[in-house]
């Protein structure tokens, strides 16, 4: 399944007219230890750029920029407990929230894996 | 200047590391034009001690202290015998003197009498947690309403005609700004809150009912009926207690269905002080922590593995999230809480019972001495230690002609509503452990003499 | 959330780390383990002797009473002074030495100031007291609101402010209870980046969107993007000054008339007042309401954290929206407390009521006998001295440590340094761990968050210089191990009641109140009973 990345440091899965969401390995790392991750609930609408999530360590708040739009499917709910899973597995068990998109061209204007580690590599 | 260290021979030698010339080339940047020559003309120089002492002492001589007369007021302040240990312990330089506990590892002692404070708290009003305080019992209410809103995503909030005036005002100026909108009651002169017309106002866009407990007049909803309504509606009840060492008596707010407990904590530790500082006590269920306002106070580990006490969940915080922030508080009420903390730990939960208990036992007394005079009658069913009783005429002229008579007779209600004239006739009466049975015959008698 | 305590720790415990407290007790001679009060305490006692009553409870009252008295442990008198004591003993405090947090000015508290505010005429005086009964406690209120205009050249102030964040509530309040007054509805208050957290947060809390003007690169507000920005939308400007950099705006007249010509306010936070104390007049630069931190300028102890107070000071233009209630004096010398009653015809543009009675009172007198103690002379050897204590502070480490606004010229009352140069992998975070070690409070750590690894020092004009030279010593050789990455500073702080603290854990996993009593697992605490 395609995923692609913005310079805000989300990825984003495709499968189909559904997508996942979550941060980079990079982000994490840089946040330092997640303490909480606010999730939006399920049926919100969000749109591409606006922030519908914060992620939050000990000293800082840091919103979750949606790479993409469309209706909030599902959030992670083991990140109740377990908000470290942001930390230990950002990419995969560590995800955020799942979208229903509303708009796929979206998507075209994000980064592909090989693009964002070249950015990443940039900074 | 007794206060200032720096004598002229270290300042020379100061300015001479620094690579200036005088101390004022050191306020170069302030534009010539807006810089002062000299001392301000038309105030008086530096005092010593005892000069200060005497002018103060002077001020201070022209009020009349609630200890030197018989004394009824309440009205959300409360005169209550503050155990000298009390002031002893706040006065210590290591509490009085230190800042916000932002360095841990050199402020165990803040941090766990915060911990303490907010587990003390909590269990008095029956809710999970507390925070570590607010300015006081208004601001908090304002808090609890704001907060309530966040948690519904909805801007209605319907406030009890029982809710301190003063407290309905601070709401009141609030949500003009804020475009909340507020249902506020108007209180009645009936022997009980109508608890029905509230529970009526209630509806699907309500976001918090407010209720005070005891209410303003002395008089006591019943909390759980009205905390059914609202969660019916999806709306959360907010409780106010300006009085709490009324829970020593009756039930705690969140054990009947309070979702938001807030209140006023001077009655414990805090003398009256012409009204601050105070300190706003602030209590929730576990599940709206993340909304909470203020500063909170957490258990931890070092890194030996000992426990002890950080300030937490700062990211609700207006240093970290600034705009977005769950409120713009950034001091809290540390040691006005540190007095609170140290009067309820001399009492424990069964002195506090027993305080609860002797302020009623003189609020009977009182009310059964007053209702012998002709023409005055007392309004409330119930009541712990602050009742309404209403007089044969206005109730201000009446407390006026009472201090006249060396008798600080209680708060009118024609002060705290100065436009309802139809309550310009009650007056509110409190009573503590510090109300002699002579105090309440003093008062009974110069009553009938300003009555007569 | 609010699981039962997980550690069960215990002061006799000791560490855990494989190395056993070398004493029975756990303590250490005068380094003394305190356990919680619910550990000490017990059921039923009570360090308060209660009279009986001589009344049943009224039958009416029957079905409101608690089913059980609070679940909440008493201490006897002896045992409650030694646990407070004891207690107070872990904490760091100006009384112990400096606390140089830029931006707080902990500065010396007089006890004079302690004794008078504990005069029954006073502390002993209830709010809603006739007014004729309260006429010196009114007459403190007038006398240092006289103070606070003279010392700041404004026409009024509104005294019931409890902290500083509360004065800006009321200071952005009267910015919009203006513009209403106008019938305008602008929305955007600008706010340097280097603000105080409090300035966005009142904004936001007070209904405004805020809009960041950047800083230039020598550390003081850009006026040219700042005047770009004004326009018709635009209620007025936050500005700090002098600034969270330490830096006086020099610019700050040009930036008022420019602010006013558009049609917007200039609210100035005046956390950093004590610099300039006695020396300027903020209505002299255009400002148009400012709080004043009694509890910072004019040395209201912090007490652990607060009470605070702030007194706001405000333009003509903001004065008639002032909150109520207000101390009025009167023809004949008698003061008059203007509440709700008279407000609505004396008063008509108040913005209204923002907390219950007049003010925090306590800090009153106190703040009053400090500022008649300096007089208008003292004062201002306050600003000189503060000011003067801090370029020493500046001037003697500008080589030990990264000092990115140095060659701005002098700094005001505080002294900004940065993480810049520093080893690999230190941090601010250890310098500061390093000072505690070294027997001093840190300085402030990562504010203003426009410089790096900021570290902001405030002396405050109270300390001397043989102290300042000690501080200055310490903090030099702290710097030089950070610089030269020595890993013992990683540790830091080794002699203070605690080492570092895991934050992370207790905000993943919040414990936010004692349930040590509900728990079965719980060790059983000793030595209650």
């Amino acid at each position: 399944m395609p995923r692609y990345y913005t310079q805000d440091h989300e990825w984003i899965e495709v499968d189909g007219a559904s997508a996942t969401v979550g941060i980079t390995d990079y982000a994490q790392s840089q946040l330092g230890d997640i303490t909480f991750v606010e999730l939006p609930e399920a049926g919100a609408i969000v749109v591409k750029g606006e922030a519908p999530c914060v992620v939050d360590s000990v000293k800082a708040a840091s919103d979750v920029y949606s790479p993409a739009s469309g209706t909030v499917s599902e959030s992670n709910a083991a990140l109740a407990d377990e908000p470290e899973l942001v930390n230990t597995d950002p990419e995969s068990g560590g995800w955020l929230f799942r979208l229903t998109l509303s708009d796929p061209s979206e998507l075209t204007s994000l980064m592909d894996k090989a693009a964002y580690d070249a950015f990443v590599a940039g900074l | 200047m007794r206060y200032l260290p720096l004598g002229d021979g270290e300042r020379a030698e100061m300015l001479e590391v620094i690579g200036a010339g005088t101390v004022d080339e050191l306020f170069v940047d302030v534009p010539a034009e807006a810089r002062l020559a000299g001392p301000i003309a038309g105030l008086p120089m530096h005092a010593s001690e005892m000069a200060v002492e005497r002018h103060m002492a002077a001020l201070a001589g022209c009020n009349l202290s609630a200890g030197s007369v018989p004394f009824f007021l309440g009205a959300g302040a409360y005169r209550h015998h503050v155990p000298a240990s009390v002031d002893h312990l706040i006065q210590r330089g290591e509490f009085l003197t230190s800042y916000t506990p932002y360095q841990p590892e050199i402020a165990q002692g803040t941090l766990q009498v915060l911990f303490e404070f907010q587990t003390q708290v909590a269990r008095l009003f029956g809710v999970d947690v507390a925070n570590a305080s607010m300015y006081d019992g208004s601001t908090a209410c304002w808090e609890a309403i704001a907060m309530a809103g966040r948690v519904t995503r909805r801007a209605k909030a319907v406030l009890s005609g029982g809710l301190h005036p003063h407290y309905v005002a601070t709401a009141a100026t609030m949500a003009r700004f804020t475009g909340d909108m507020l249902d506020v009651g108007v209180p009645q002169l009936a022997a009980e809150p109508d608890d029905a017309a509230l529970i009526a106002a209630i509806d699907g866009e309500t976001s918090c009912v407010v209720v005070q407990y005891p209410d303003v007049l002395g008089r006591i909803p019943d909390l759980a009926s009205i905390a059914e309504a609202a969660h019916a509606q999806g709306a959360l009840l907010v409780a106010v207690v300006t009085e709490p060492v009324a829970l020593g008596l009756i039930e705690a707010p969140g054990k009947l269905g309070a979702d938001i407990v807030v209140g006023e904590g001077q009655s414990l530790g805090v003398g009256l002080q012409f009204g601050g500082p105070y300190l706003g006590l602030f209590g929730c269920r576990d599940k709206f922590v993340r909304q909470m306002p203020g500063r909170l106070c957490g258990e931890t580990v070092d890194a030996e593995g000992r426990r002890g006490f950080v300030l937490t969940l700062s990211t609700r915080e207006q240093h970290i999230r600034r705009e977005k922030a769950t409120s713009n508080i950034c001091t809290n009420a540390g040691l006005c809480a540190l007095a609170f903390s140290i009067h309820m730990t001399l009492l424990g939960g069964e002195g506090l019972a027993r305080l609860a208990r002797i302020g009623h036992d003189r609020a009977r007394a009182a009310a059964a001495r007053l209702t012998r005079i002709p023409g005055v009658t007392v309004l409330n069913s119930a009541f712990v230690n602050e009742f309404t009783v209403i007089l044969p005429r206005d109730a201000r002229e009446v407390v006026r002609e009472l201090a006249d008579r060396q008798v600080l007779g209680g708060v009118s209600l024609g002060r705290l509503y100065p436009q309802a004239g139809e309550l310009a006739n009650g007056l509110l009466v409190a009573t503590s452990e510090c109300t002699s049975a002579g105090d309440i015959e003093a008062l009974a008698t110069a009553l009938e003499g300003v009555l007569a | 959330m609010n699981a039962p305590n997980q550690s069960g720790w215990r002061p006799e415990m000791g560490s855990a780390d494989a190395a056993p407290s070398a004493t029975a007790s756990g303590d250490k001679a005068l380094m003394l383990e305190e356990p919680l009060i619910f550990e000490l305490g017990r059921p039923g006692t009570c360090g308060v002797d209660i009279e009986a009553p001589e009344t049943d409870v009224m039958p009416s009252l029957a079905r409101f009473l608690r089913a059980e008295a609070p679940a909440l442990p008493g201490l006897s008198e002896p045992e409650a002074v030694r646990h407070y004591t004891r207690l107070s003993r872990q904490n760091y405090a100006i009384d112990l030495g400096p606390f140089p947090l830029g931006s707080c000015t902990m500065k010396h508290n007089p006890r004079l100031n302690e004794k008078v505010a504990r005069m029954a005429g006073f502390a002993d005086v209830h709010p809603l007291a006739p007014q004729q009964s309260v006429q010196g406690a009114l007459g403190v209120i007038a006398e240092l609101a006289d103070w606070l205009t003279a010392l700041t050249g404004m026409a009024g102030v509104a005294m019931s402010p409890k902290a500083g964040a509360h004065g800006e509530l009321c200071g952005v309040l009267c910015i919009k209870a203006a513009l209403e007054a106008r019938g305008e509805t602008r929305k955007v208050l600008l706010v340097p980046e280097s603000a105080h957290g409090t300035n966005p947060a009142t904004a936001a809390f007070a209904g405004f969107a805020i809009e960041n003007i950047p800083a230039t690169a020598e550390g003081r507000v850009d006026l040219a993007a700042l005047e770009a920005r004004l326009g018709p939308d635009v209620a007025g400007v936050m500005i700090t000054n002098p600034n969270t950099c330490g830096l006086f705006e020099r610019d700050m007249k040009r930036i008022a008339d420019a602010v006013h010509a558009a049609g917007g306010y200039v609210y100035c936070d005046g956390a950093n007042f004590n610099a300039i104390v006695g020396k300027v007049r903020p209505g002299d630069l255009g400002i148009d309401a400012m709080h004043i931190n009694l509890h910072k300028t004019f040395s209201t102890p912090h007490g652990g954290g607060g009470p605070g107070s702030g007194p706001v000071v405000l333009s003509a233009a903001l004065a008639p929206y002032a909150p109520l209630p207000f101390v009025q004096r009167q023809g004949d010398g008698t003061m008059r407390l203007v509440e709700e009653e008279d407000g609505a015809h004396e008063a008509p543009a108040s913005f209204g009521r923002m907390a219950a009675f007049h003010g925090q009172m306590g800090m009153f007198t106190r703040a009053l006998a400090y500022i008649l103690s300096h007089g208008a002379d003292g004062l201002a050897r306050v600003a000189e001295d503060a000011v003067l204590n801090a370029n020493y502070v500046l001037r003697s480490l500008e080589n030990d440590l990264d000092a990115p606004f140095a060659a701005s010229g002098p700094c005001m009352h505080e002294a900004l340094f940065s993480d810049a140069g520093l080893a690999e992998g230190f941090t601010t975070l250890d310098v500061a761990k390093g000072l505690i070690d070294e027997g001093f409070h840190p300085m402030t750590v990562y504010f203003p968050l426009v410089v790096h690894g900021a570290m902001l020092v405030e002396p405050t004009e109270t300390e001397s210089k043989a102290g300042l030279d000690r501080f200055i010593g310490s903090l030099r050789s702290v710097a030089r191990r950070a610089r030269q990455g020595d890993p013992a500073l990683k540790g830091a702080p080794h002699f203070a009641p605690r080492r570092r603290l895991d934050e992370t854990q207790a905000a993943r996993k919040p414990v936010l109140a004692w349930q040590g009593d509900r728990a079965a697992d719980q060790v059983k605490p000793k030595g209650a009973g």
